[in-house]
């Protein structure tokens, strides 16, 4: 058996809108081996999380796979029925959702909506699920005595926490955290983030993180893919594509955060507006605001993503071949 | 003219709230909530100061308090010089010009049935009610153009759902620029936006500053970018300030406990750690229940039985440097 965990090949995205398509994810090829995490990052819309939910199939009505494969643990899951794909979430794949507010049903205690999700996926008795959650809440290092409680009892970093133990109940191979920490205060996205850290070394388990904010995946991730306009414009090893990032957006997104150990200067911004994926640009999208473009054929070829120094360290630019 | 556009002396603002039925019907006492409480602090003329907190620690009503969005309980808001809580209807209609706020969330705080030009304008009301069409067309379109949105006058009869986030909150900085305040709360105006759009708005606050000689009080909960665009900070936790001084102190010369584990967690791109991380255990606790002493002792890994008893003061430990703690130290 291969080291990857999950493979996307290709992977086309689209959405039906009343006056076409709109190609939210146009051609996204990356992998996930066992027990890493790489973190997927871009502006809102560059379709981070339209891929996160074609990997889970939870993708809303409109919403299709056009071309593409998904294969999970050696087994193609592109097409797999409603039936099958009960057992894969969970079991396999589960995620973490953005708003801790919302993610949690309001009627309901806490600790049934966590052996609901256990009941439906394993066989167990309710009592010996409810024993699991108690696990479940001693691991995110949550006060079991509060297992009864209802989600408006908790505060934002605790609802976040039982919704990372939800998460874990059936055990997954893989979780796929979408903006995990994005509602939280600073203090408490550090404790968060240290638990999703400690629990993936206990765990073995690979991370897809999802994030607009790069020093969250520093942070947190072995791997990084920059995304842009429904592709992925580089990917490497974190460091490696921090430190030596050559895609003229990437240059651009690492400047845009604040350094306070560095000299006190304006972070950049980026101008102009990401492109209407209805009708996206022909060469690279990136071209229209680009500010190292070289020439008509940006405009016109569109970049693949090649792997340049030999270091697993993927481009798609086309300076990058000249160079 | 004074020094300081705002001064606040012991500002304290109280919210009670509702507990039920029964115990309103035998009329209980209230239970308040100290949302600010006693703090002091001055914004200078052409100032950016930033008060920074997490959720809860009273950093937007203070900025309300000061604009008399919410009543405050006691202390003293001077706005250039003046007591503005004893002013009557005529000097308040002259202040609400002088003093602006741009809010958090440009999805919210715009009217979806407004053009983007009655958007901008509707402060004339106010101000310039007699100015013929052509005349506000004229001051929208250098309002919209300062906040860069050009051409302007392309966006004048678009409504904001044809905008997107970043060019929204360009809208409401217009709206808050023709009036030419002097003064302006800016609360979180950011943390809704992207990363690239981000750097632009924050270089209209400082053109603003720096062109028009605005102050600003800036609101976030971002240390990183409070740093990199005021001139000072101020840190607040639980409704008093905790550390207030020069914006450098962020890259390694905050002396309180609590705003070092805040420095300490900031994650840098690009940048190996320095330091070890502070990570603070638990929660800010319930306003409700503020704790004796000092009110970081139950989270403060430096604590003495001393803080537990005794509420520091707030004072002054290098000049411009401000601190609420018994025993500031280096922790990191």
């Amino acid at each position: 058996m291969s080291d990857k965990l999950l493979e996307v090949q290709d992977l086309k995205t689209y959405f039906t809108i009343t006056k076409g398509v709109v190609k939210a994810v146009d051609g996204v090829s990356f992998y996930v081996n066992k027990g890493e995490s790489i973190g997927l990052v871009g502006e809102s819309g560059c379709g981070k999380t339209t891929t996160a939910l074609s990997v889970t199939k939870l993708l809303p009505n409109e919403g299709y796979i056009d071309s593409g494969k998904i294969i999970f643990d050696g087994k193609d899951i592109t097409n797999l029925g409603d039936k099958e794909l009960s057992n894969f979430r969970w079991k396999e794949v589960s995620m973490i959702f953005q708003g801790a507010m919302n993610a949690l049903n309001p009627v309901k205690r806490v600790c049934d909506q966590i052996v609901e999700a256990i009941l439906l996926h394993e066989d167990v008795t309710k009592k010996e699920a409810m024993e699991r959650v108690k696990e479940l809440f001693e691991l995110v290092e949550l006060d079991t005595n509060l297992m009864f409680s209802f989600p408006h009892e908790f505060s934002g970093g605790m609802r976040q926490r039982a919704i990372i133990a939800m998460a874990l109940a059936c055990n997954p191979k893989l979780i796929i955290g979408d903006e995990p920490t994005t509602a939280l205060d600073v203090m408490v996205q550090a404790q968060i983030l240290d638990l999703i850290n400690d629990l993936r070394k206990k765990l073995h388990m690979s991370m897809i993180m999802i994030t607009h904010d790069l020093s969250i995946i520093t942070e947190t991730c072995d791997r990084i893919a920059v995304m842009y306009a429904g592709k992925i414009v580089e990917m490497g090893n974190t460091q490696e594509v921090v430190e030596n990032c050559f895609h003229p957006y990437t240059e651009k997104l690492i400047n845009a955060f604040p350094n306070i150990y560095q000299e006190r200067k304006m972070v950049d911004s980026i101008p102009g507006d990401p492109p209407d994926l209805y009708n996206p640009p022909k060469g690279c999208r990136f071209a229209p605001r680009c500010h190292k473009k070289i020439g008509d054929i940006c405009d016109s070829v569109e970049p693949t993503l090649i792997d340049y120094s030999g270091k697993e360290h993927f481009v798609a630019c086309h300076l990058r071949r000249n160079s | 003219m004074s020094e300081n556009i705002v001064e606040l002396s012991n500002l304290e603002v109280n919210f009670k709230i509702r507990q039920g039925f029964v115990n309103e019907y035998i009329k209980r006492d209230k239970k308040t909530v100290r949302a600010v409480d006693k703090i002091n602090l001055n914004i200078g003329r052409g100032e950016i100061v930033s008060l920074v907190g997490e959720s809860g620690s009273g950093k937007t009503t203070t900025g309300r308090a000061i604009l008399q969005l919410t009543p405050t309980t006691c202390g003293d808001i001077l706005f250039d010089g003046q007591e503005i809580k004893t002013k009557d209807k005529q000097y308040m209609k002259k202040f609400r010009e002088r003093a602006q706020m741009i809010f958090q969330d440009p999805y919210q705080s715009l009217n979806p049935r407004f053009t983007v030009f009655e958007i901008v304008t509707e402060p004339l009301i106010l101000t310039n009610k007699k100015a013929s069409i052509a005349e506000k067309e004229m001051l929208a379109i250098e309002a919209l153009e300062f906040a860069g949105l050009k051409p302007a006058i392309e966006y004048l009869y678009r409504y904001p759902h044809e905008l997107s986030g970043g060019q929204r909150q360009r809208v409401s900085i217009a709206t808050c620029f023709i009036m030419a305040p002097e003064f302006i709360v800016a609360d979180e105006p950011v943390s809704m936006l992207d990363a690239s759009v981000r750097a632009d708005i924050l270089k209209l606050f400082v053109n603003m500053k720096e062109q028009k000689g605005t102050s600003f009080l800036f609101i976030t909960h971002d240390l990183a970018l409070a740093w990199l665009i005021s001139n000072r900070i101020a840190i607040m936790y639980l409704g008093k300030i905790m550390e207030c001084g020069p914006a450098d102190i962020i890259a390694g010369g905050c002396m309180h406990p609590y705003s070092q584990a805040l420095t300490s967690v900031l994650a840098m791109v690009g940048e190996k750690r320095k330091t070890e991380r502070i990570v603070l255990k638990d929660e800010t606790p319930s306003p409700l229940f503020i704790p004796s002493g000092c009110r970081f002792h139950p989270r403060c890994p430096v604590a003495r039985p001393e803080c537990k008893e005794k509420e520091p003061e707030y004072r002054e430990i290098s000049p411009g440097h401000f601190i609420h703690c018994h025993y500031p130290q280096k922790i990191i």
